[in-house]
């Protein structure tokens, strides 16, 4: 398997050394009693603003959770998260929204796009709910369509899209409302090579931004090259953290993406993070 | 994001229209046959209602209702007469009886006879003739309705002759007058006539009909009236209400039109309630990504209250306007006189719509304020 690491694209990335998310010994359990199982040990990462990180692993290891946790959709059992200086514990469940609202932006596996709302009314929704009057939020939303290339078809319904197309609508959607934080969670995993690779080009052109952190979890070893690091989980614990020149050599690559495969299909039978058994 | 409810409530287009179906068929059901329930038992004691003149009725203490009559003595009027308080009463005679027209034909009939000089309990309004009229021999005012049953199919006319009691009777009046419980014809005469007209028996007088004196609190006169005769004396309002309870009670009625009124409450809960919880979970994920980018739940409930309260709305409408299209197709049919729409069965149709709109979102409610908002990272 040939995998090239696409320096053009690690090059014109923005950099930053400001630290956007840290997770500080988190931990997970789901269950009680006799039936509980810890999805996260301890789990302690940093995530710079600037960069694109990606957080890989075989199914069940618990990275789903991890980025539920920092999103703010799921509360950790023990340890925090902060997010851009701000302490997640230190919010109320009510704040917790707000921030997500104003901060956080998603890009889904299955796009979770609405289905009776045209492309635009979809990548207007995080304005609509920021109270945007409507025609501003169709204004930025049309802007944005035309950034990920979707101008011509602004009008159509997602059932009218292509899977690529529909990722690409999502991405506006996530970015529309200008978040600090941006959580992809497999946005390559419903679609072919080619719509894989230029969905995830397109995310390090316009959602990579100096004080902006992009967190993609993935398990598609094709996307690897795209990251400016590189976070490795297995059985609920960050293994390694590779970044910059260390991930941008051929060998270290195929190592990486050969122990998730692996990984995976050791634990295709018995997966262990509720969240990618449900 | 009261728009993005409205475009994902009409966006689907099979549910949107089953949730109304069921809602508009719940109201369909409920205010039809509730408005026929209302209507059917003011027939009960239509006659009642339809004599405006006097506020008292007096009649034997064993009578339950306006059709089922113990007759007075002809002295009970003097002695009612008598009674301090009340300023005038009448003899009035209602009754059965078999009128034949000339082709042979027969119909059972109900009796009215009035008090020859006040002429109390006469119909209101005359189609043809005039009460005057009754003063003519034979002379009988029957109703509209009871015109189109003995002669169907003729044009109001006057002339016609009735057989009762092998006595010839002459219509010399058309009225509009309130439509009996029974679809019996209605026949207006003078007291000393009708009592030709009906078959014989030693004591004939229905109902002593009264009036206070001004000033006089009815319910006092009625009292007075019965401690003095040991008749039963009522007021307009309280014959009116003991007529329908004995129907209530007596009868079947109540029962099978309020079985039908649940039905349509169940079903419309029902079928409203499972279309619009499917539509719920359906769009679950949707909701789930609504959540996690940021949509409070009280939002959330909003969307689903507004999309609850636009699919009642235009159900309720739908079925209001079947219902109404009925009785407004229905009102010059002869047998179903007396029915219409009362604004009270719109409103009570309304509340239990409400009601229903109300159960059908409270499930999808709940669905939606339990939902973990990080559904929207597990896969398909």
């Amino acid at each position: 398997m040939m995998i090239s690491t696409p320096h053009n694209l690690l090059d014109s990335a923005p950099r930053s050394t400001s630290v956007a998310v840290h997770c500080q010994k988190v931990v997970k359990d789901f269950g009680d009693g006799d039936t509980r199982v810890r999805v996260l040990h301890d789990v302690e990462v940093e995530v710079p603003a600037g960069e694109m990180s990606l957080l890989v692993g075989p199914s069940g290891c618990g990275k789903t959770t991890l980025i539920s946790i920092i999103a703010g959709l799921l509360e950790p059992t023990a340890g925090d998260v902060t997010l851009f200086g701000t302490p997640r514990s230190s919010l109320s469940s009510r704040q917790l929204i707000a921030y997500r609202a104003v901060n956080i932006g998603f890009v889904f596996q299955q796009y979770n796009l609405l289905p009776a709302l045209t492309a635009t009314a979809n990548v207007a929704i995080p304005l609509l709910i920021g109270r945007m009057n409507r025609e501003q939020a169709f204004a930025k939303a049309r802007d944005l369509l035309t950034q990920v290339g979707m101008a011509d078809r602004a009008n159509a319904f997602p059932a009218q899209l292509s899977g690529g197309q529909q990722q690409r609508v999502a991405i506006a959607r996530a970015l529309v409302h200008e978040p600090r934080l941006l959580v992809c969670d497999e946005p390559t995993a419903a679609l072919d090579a080619h719509s894989g690779q230029t969905v995830m080009e397109l995310l390090r052109r316009v959602a990579v931004q100096p004080d902006r952190a992009v967190i993609v979890v993935t398990h598609d070893n094709r996307v690897f090259r795209f990251g400016d690091r590189i976070i490795e989980m297995d059985d609920g614990r960050v293994q390694s953290v590779r970044q910059g020149d260390a991930i941008a050599t051929h060998e270290d690559t195929i190592a990486i993406a050969s122990r998730v495969i692996a990984a995976t299909a050791k634990d295709e039978a018995a997966e262990l993070d509720p969240f990618d058994l449900q | 994001m009261n728009w993005v409810a409205w475009q994902m409530l009409t966006g689907d287009r099979a549910k949107y229209w089953g949730t109304i179906f069921g809602i508009a068929f719940g109201t369909l059901l409920i205010s039809q046959q509730t408005a026929l329930f209302m209507g059917l038992m003011r027939r009960t004691a239509s006659q009642i209602d339809g004599v405006r003149e006097a506020t008292i009725w007096v009649m034997d203490p064993e009578v339950q209702n306006t059709d089922e009559i113990l007759p007075l003595s002809e002295t009970d009027v003097y002695r009612v007469r008598g009674v301090p308080g009340v300023s005038w009463a009448v003899r009035y005679y209602k009754g059965l009886a078999r009128a034949k027209v000339s082709d042979g034909r027969f119909r059972q009939v109900m009796l009215m006879g009035l008090d020859e000089t006040t002429m109390v309990g006469a119909p209101v309004e005359m189609l043809q003739g005039t009460l005057a009229d009754l003063a003519r021999p034979d002379g009988v005012i029957v109703d509209k309705a009871g015109f189109e049953y003995l002669w169907p199919g003729v044009e109001l006319r006057l002339g016609d002759e009735l057989e009762m009691n092998d006595r010839r009777a002459v219509i010399v009046g058309i009225c509009k007058a309130g439509a009996p419980f029974q679809t019996f014809p209605l026949v207006f005469t003078r007291y000393t006539r009708a009592l030709e007209f009906a078959p014989p028996e030693r004591n004939r007088l229905s109902f002593v009909l009264a009036h206070p004196e001004a000033g006089k609190n009815v319910a006092d006169v009625c009292a007075a009236i019965s401690k003095q005769t040991h008749l039963l004396a009522l007021s307009r309002n309280q014959f009116f209400w003991r007529t329908i309870g004995y129907y209530m009670r007596s009868t079947g009625i109540p029962v099978n039109f309020g079985i039908t009124i649940a039905l349509g409450f169940i079903v419309g809960t029902a079928i409203a309630g499972q279309t619009f919880y499917l539509f719920t979970l359906e769009n679950l994920r949707q909701f789930g990504a609504l959540k996690a980018m940021g949509l409070g739940n009280g939002r959330l409930v909003l969307m689903i209250l507004l999309q609850a309260a636009i699919v009642g709305s235009v159900g309720f409408g739908l079925g209001m306007g079947v219902t109404a299209l009925f009785f407004e197709a229905t009102k010059n049919v002869t047998h179903l006189a007396g029915f219409y729409l009362p604004w009270q069965v719109v409103l009570g149709s309304a509340a239990a719509v409400t009601m229903i709109v109300v159960l059908a979102s409270l499930v999808s409610i709940r669905r939606v304020l339990v939902l973990e908002p990080a559904i929207v990272f597990r896969g398909a």
